[in-house]
């Protein structure tokens, strides 16, 4: 039975955490922004699943679990906030929120 | 089973940076759905096979709708009706197809060689995970009760119509100089070049 080297799976979470993180600084669009956060996400979810196959331990998919519920959490609010600022400004620009009064 | 991870962990990274680089939200959700299928496919070589079938349901599933949910929400008017000639066209669907057929022969290829396929490392199945998450991690379980609740109460809170105060936001945006309107595909185009 071939091994997959934990340096290889470790290495393709970092590139897509790092693809994420690019994606989150380049765009504007907000939903975009969104969508670069949850590759960033399962980026990380990925990096714990490689720990825990590489110890043969359930802990790393526990971990995915908790990424999950914080990834649905997460994108059910940015969503919601989404709409508003669609209702608010008709544009998905977030550098328009710099107009918001704090 | 180290081709077939290199092969889906190259399919997980083009469509990343396809998804990244694509100016349509519609095709970037496309790629960025079969980005999750091949991450799946990653997660059942390393002997996580019921998260790979949660990363199919929820993420691939459930979140990527809520987001082809707001999309459509977002995209209502004369507009549409463009978008979705222009969507018929095979430019749209050609670049999720071509990645999503190398993952597919790849499953074909998993299931047609002799016998059941052996993950790369140690399976886990749900019953040692399920053992796991309700003993050692009760309190995260708990933990995660309370932020869907909260993530819940936010969002309808959100979502919640307020018209005579959104009537006066738009009327002061409008007064600031903001353009209605805008294309929210081709977010800041509308904006001014000197602006940061």
């Amino acid at each position: 039975m071939l091994m997959i080297p934990v340096q290889e799976g470790l290495l393709l979470a970092a590139i897509l955490f790092a693809l994420g993180l690019i994606g989150l600084l380049v765009r504007r669009n907000i939903l975009f922004i969104l969508m670069s956060t949850e590759v960033m996400l399962n980026a990380a979810g990925l990096a714990f699943i490689v720990a825990g196959a590489r110890w043969g331990a359930a802990d790393g998919q526990v971990m995915f679990f908790f990424i999950l519920a914080l990834a649905a959490a997460e994108v059910s609010v940015g969503l919601a906030l989404v709409l508003r600022m669609h209702h608010q400004y008709k544009s998905l620009d977030a550098d328009l929120l710099s107009r918001m009064r704090g | 089973m180290q081709t077939f991870f290199y092969t889906a962990g190259a399919v997980a990274v083009a469509a990343t940076l396809l998804m990244i680089l694509s100016l349509n939200a519609v095709h970037a959700l496309l790629y960025l759905i079969v980005s999750f299928l091949a991450v799946a496919v990653i997660f059942y070589i390393l002997g996580a096979p019921f998260v790979a079938a949660l990363e199919v349901i929820v993420y691939a599933g459930a979140i990527m709708v809520l987001f082809i949910f707001i999309v459509m929400m977002l995209n209502l008017g004369r507009r549409a009706a463009e978008q979705e000639r222009a969507w018929l066209r095979p430019s749209m669907w050609i670049g999720p197809s071509v990645l999503a057929a190398i993952l597919l022969g790849e499953v074909i290829l998993l299931l047609t060689r002799a016998g059941v396929p052996a993950p790369a490392a140690e399976v886990v199945g749900p019953k040692e995970v399920g053992l796991v998450l309700f003993g050692p991690y009760l309190i995260g379980v708990e933990l995660t009760s309370v932020l869907l609740m909260g993530a819940l109460v936010a969002a309808y809170h959100l979502g919640w119509h307020r018209p005579k105060l959104e009537k006066a936001n738009v009327d002061d945006s409008r007064a600031r100089g903001a353009s209605p309107g805008g294309d929210f595909v081709r977010a800041g185009a509308d904006r001014s070049p000197g602006t940061p």
